[in-house]
């Protein structure tokens, strides 16, 4: 059976799977019903300097965007860091790191951009026994007005600036945790390194609106008739989060850069795929907002089973789709497919026909009887037909074999040639006359 | 227990009136909001979707459902009213399954197609429960329309010509309007007084004038209509019951299946209401499943359905078969009745088994049974009664040609009176939408819309 157990910058996890620092992970009771659960680790919810905690809006905190039977497809949040005393998380996170030597314990932290700040917080966390801190420049709403969080995080000087006191200050393994609500995430993910960040976090939430009220004219969730932007995540934001990551650990300024792959991750599958684009561990906090911390079991035993039966260890999987993340014009302009319909799969809904003929090439025939069938001769292979229809496996798309006729060009299908070198490209690399 | 729960004869109050409460509470319970938008998630918007054509009003279902996917049941409601007036009883009558959610591409699928029928009650009855009519009247034609009979078909014609701005006078037999919504269908499917809410929503739109307890060829004839109207709409249905042909069918409580049906569904106190212990209901049609499911209902013990031919030619569709085997209900295929025995009373009822001819037809056997019965329904179809001799029929009905055309210019038929047509609530509301259409067009020049 696979091994899942886990050493992410020298912590050490019995798996890969962390709760992210968010309101799961605010107090003991939380944490400890975690642990109980099955997480393999928790990074604490972000611990602000000491003084009087910050405070949090009395009306909701949460937007949401359903999808069908209201599944939650995405949450908004405006919380901002633990608005309980520091004493008091400190005091929980010793106590819950004693009881559970086994899990990962990282704290996450946020606290104003000045040297003196950072220091002290350091030295105050030190003896609690965490495995690690993760500094948040990544909240993009509340405390970035204040000059933290993702007003940090958009910022690589400051970032590099921040972490290079954390190294000089603890001698803890260090991971940036990023914003994504930058332009390109390579750049703070190097600051982060040239700053001696030990790992990334990525990605944090992303600004939004889930919904406009439209009685009230306000943006969800509303507080007293207004709003104000909120972090989006949850399996909305997903695909955002995997480019991000494959950006960080495809550039070769960041390579090997460990990660921890955030982002919408809900069943063992994303965190597979998380995984395979490079990350070390997975954090999640919607999953277990919507369903509880049990879900956590079906994620152990499910990247188990598919590691099982891959014959794959773990560390083989890590890293293992990031060569076949490339650019565009390293794709083979000569690979060619075609959409082939399955007649007796399909039930003759005609979704494939509607999206062709009303928004693509019109490379699908309706004969009589409602039997509809791809006109090879215009089908570009653009996989439309395949994403909207509703039955599995009912259209899929041929690979021509090198050499079989394209009935759309009249060209026989070449060897593998991509944008580089093709004659309607002005910047066409030639071989030497 | 009842006193009389057992006893032998037609009596009342086998049951008492809280079990009679409950069993004739809404077959189908209309769906909440929440299960309304689960269900029409289900829709995958289909091109050309089967089940428009499927359904005889040709009501735009995808379209429908996807409006109240996205919370507006009121858009969703006024999609469906524009196909069908009716669009509220059909979504409790219909025999979807053998029309739109056969058709649904998801029965291919899975077996389990969207729940459509439920979906359009979803949207339709807070519309009518609203009260408001949506519909506003065209500009007056000053061009008048007579149309015999207020059920489906003359009350969906005369909505239809009252919105194109032409008066209606609609000339009814019965003292309600509605038909057989209001005098044919089982009370479950249609409780608490829905048809009578349907028809005076409806008659929100205005220019209908009703006029009751006038029957064709008794208070009113085809030719003074004719005289007094620009064009006559015919839409009596059906009148008269077919006989068994059955020795001693005349014995006492040897009764039709329509009238018990109708005197139920009238009926203020389902104490009062006689019904058999041992009850025999002849016919496969949906009058008959709906006369034997109801005896049950009251409290019959034991109730048989016979019909002629096998299960599957029977006219009622495959769910209302099971509805009745599962409310208790035996069904015999195979047998017709060939004597009534009795004394006075039916006593018992002799079936022969048939056999199927080389051409179709049927012939008795000499193999034969009797069933104990203290009541007997005729459920074995109506026949056109009362209709003008000057028109011409077809198959013993009001011949027609095209949109509800007779023979007679200026004169048109639609529903169950009509030939062509299958006997449903949703073809006849077709009928006399259409030939609506063809009315107007033949009045005022204009072009017929298309349906829907």
């Amino acid at each position: 059976m696979a091994d899942l157990r886990s050493d992410f910058i020298g912590i050490k996890s019995p798996n890969p799977f962390w709760l992210a620092s968010a309101p799961p992970t605010d107090k003991e009771y939380n944490v400890r019903r975690a642990f109980q659960a099955g997480w393999g680790g928790v990074v604490w919810k972000t611990l602000g300097s000491e003084g009087p905690p910050v405070v949090n809006v009395n009306g909701p905190r949460y937007g949401v965007i359903h999808g069908p039977d209201r599944r939650v497809l995405g949450i908004n949040n405006i919380e901002l860091i633990t608005d309980r005393p520091l004493e008091v998380n400190l005091r929980e996170i010793k106590s819950v790191k004693r009881d559970y030597p086994d899990r990962a314990l990282v704290i996450s932290l946020m606290v104003p951009c000045d040297e003196e700040s950072w220091r002290d917080i350091l030295a105050r966390i030190e003896d609690t026994g965490a495995d690690g801190v993760e500094l948040n420049f990544g909240c993009p709403h509340g405390m970035s007005e204040r000059g933290m969080g993702s007003a940090v995080g958009q910022v690589p000087e400051y970032i590099e600036m921040v972490t290079r006191w954390v190294k000089q200050y603890s001698r803890m393994p260090c991971i940036v945790k990023l914003t994504p609500n930058i332009t390109d995430v390579r750049k703070p993910a190097e600051a982060a390194m040239r700053g001696g960040a030990d790992a990334v976090s990525l990605i944090n939430t992303i600004n939004s609106i889930t919904s406009v009220d439209l009685d009230l004219f306000a943006p969800e969730p509303t507080i007293d008739g207004k709003g104000a932007h909120g972090g989006y995540c949850g399996p909305a934001v997903k695909p955002i989060a995997l480019n991000m990551v494959a950006e960080i650990a495809r550039n070769p300024a960041t390579y090997g850069l460990p990660i921890s792959g955030i982002g919408g991750v809900t069943t063992w599958r994303d965190a597979a795929e998380f995984m395979a684009l490079g990350a070390g561990t997975v954090q999640v906090c919607t999953a277990a907002m919507t369903y509880g911390f049990k879900v956590v079991q079906e994620m152990i035993s499910g990247l188990r089973d598919y590691l099982d039966s891959h014959d794959m260890a773990m560390s083989d999987l890590i890293g293992r789709a990031v060569p076949n993340v490339t650019d565009w014009n390293q794709l083979n302009l000569n690979y060619v497919t075609k959409a082939r319909i399955d007649q007796d799969l399909c039930i003759k809904c005609g979704r494939c026909y509607a999206a062709c003929e009303d928004t693509s090439h019109q490379a699908i025939a309706m004969k009589p009887g409602r039997v509809f069938e791809v006109i090879e001769e215009e089908c570009v292979a653009c996989n439309l037909c395949l994403d909207v229809c509703p039955v599995e496996n009912c259209i899929d798309m041929r690979e021509l074999a090198v050499g079989e006729m394209d009935l759309r060009t009249g060209i026989r299908r070449g060897p593998y040639a991509n944008w580089t070198t093709h004659p309607n490209n002005p910047m066409a690399v030639r071989a030497a006359e | 227990m009842s006193q009389a729960r057992l006893a032998p004869g037609v009596v009342p109050g086998r049951l008492t009136p809280h079990e009679l409460a409950a069993n004739f509470v809404d077959v189908a319970p209309p769906m909440d909001d929440h299960e309304a938008r689960v269900a029409a998630d289900r829709c995958y918007f289909c091109h050309d979707a089967p089940c428009v054509t499927a359904c005889p009003t040709s009501i735009d279902i995808p379209l429908f459902i996807r409006q109240i996917a996205t919370g507006t049941p009121d858009a969703a409601a006024m999609t469906i009213f524009h196909a069908n007036i009716f669009g509220g009883m059909c979504a409790r009558v219909c025999p979807t399954e053998t029309l739109c959610e056969g058709a649904c591409v998801r029965t291919e699928a899975e077996g389990d197609p969207v729940e459509i029928g439920a979906l359009q009650r979803y949207a339709t009855d807070g519309m009518i429960a609203g009260g408001s009519h949506p519909f506003r009247r065209a500009e007056p034609t000053g061009r008048r329309v007579a149309v015999v009979g207020a059920g489906p078909a003359g009350l969906a014609c005369a909505h239809r010509l009252a919105a194109k701005g032409h008066d209606v006078t609609i000339f009814e037999a019965k003292p309600k309007p509605g038909g057989l919504n209001e005098y044919g269908i089982a009370s479950y499917k249609a409780v608490d007084g829905f048809a009578q809410a349907e028809v005076d929503w409806l008659l929100g739109i205005g220019g209908i004038t009703l006029r009751h307890d006038q029957r064709l060829g008794r208070d009113i004839t085809l030719e003074s209509l004719r005289a007094e109207y620009d064009a006559v709409f015919l839409g009596m249905g059906l009148g008269g019951v077919n006989a068994l042909r059955a020795e001693g069918e005349e014995r006492r409580n040897v009764l039709d299946a329509v009238s018990f049906i109708r005197e139920l569904r009238q009926a203020s106190d389902l104490t009062a209401l006689p019904v058999g212990r041992d009850v025999v209901v002849i016919g496969g049609g949906m009058t008959a499943v709906d006369a034997a499911v109801q005896a049950r209902l009251l409290g019959a013990e034991n109730v048989t359905i016979v019909y002629r031919r096998d299960r599957s030619q029977m006219g009622a569709s495959r769910h209302e078969q099971d509805h009745a085997t599962g409310s208790g209900v035996r069904i015999i295929c195979n047998a017709a009745p060939v004597k009534v025995h009795g004394n006075g009373s039916v006593v018992e009822v002799e079936f022969a088994y048939t056999a199927v001819d080389p051409d179709g037809g049927l012939h008795l056997t000499d193999d034969r049974f009797r069933l104990k019965a203290d009541q007997v329904f005729r459920a074995i179809g109506q026949r056109l009664d009362g209709v003008p001799e000057t028109l011409a029929l077809n198959g013993g009905k009001i011949g027609i040609a095209g949109p509800g055309r007779t023979s007679i210019p200026g004169v048109w038929a639609g529903g169950d009176c009509a030939a062509g047509g299958d006997d449903l609530t949703v073809t006849a509301v077709a009928e006399g939408r259409d030939a609506a259409e063809d009315i107007d067009a033949h009045l005022t020049g204009r072009p017929v819309e298309i349906p829907g």
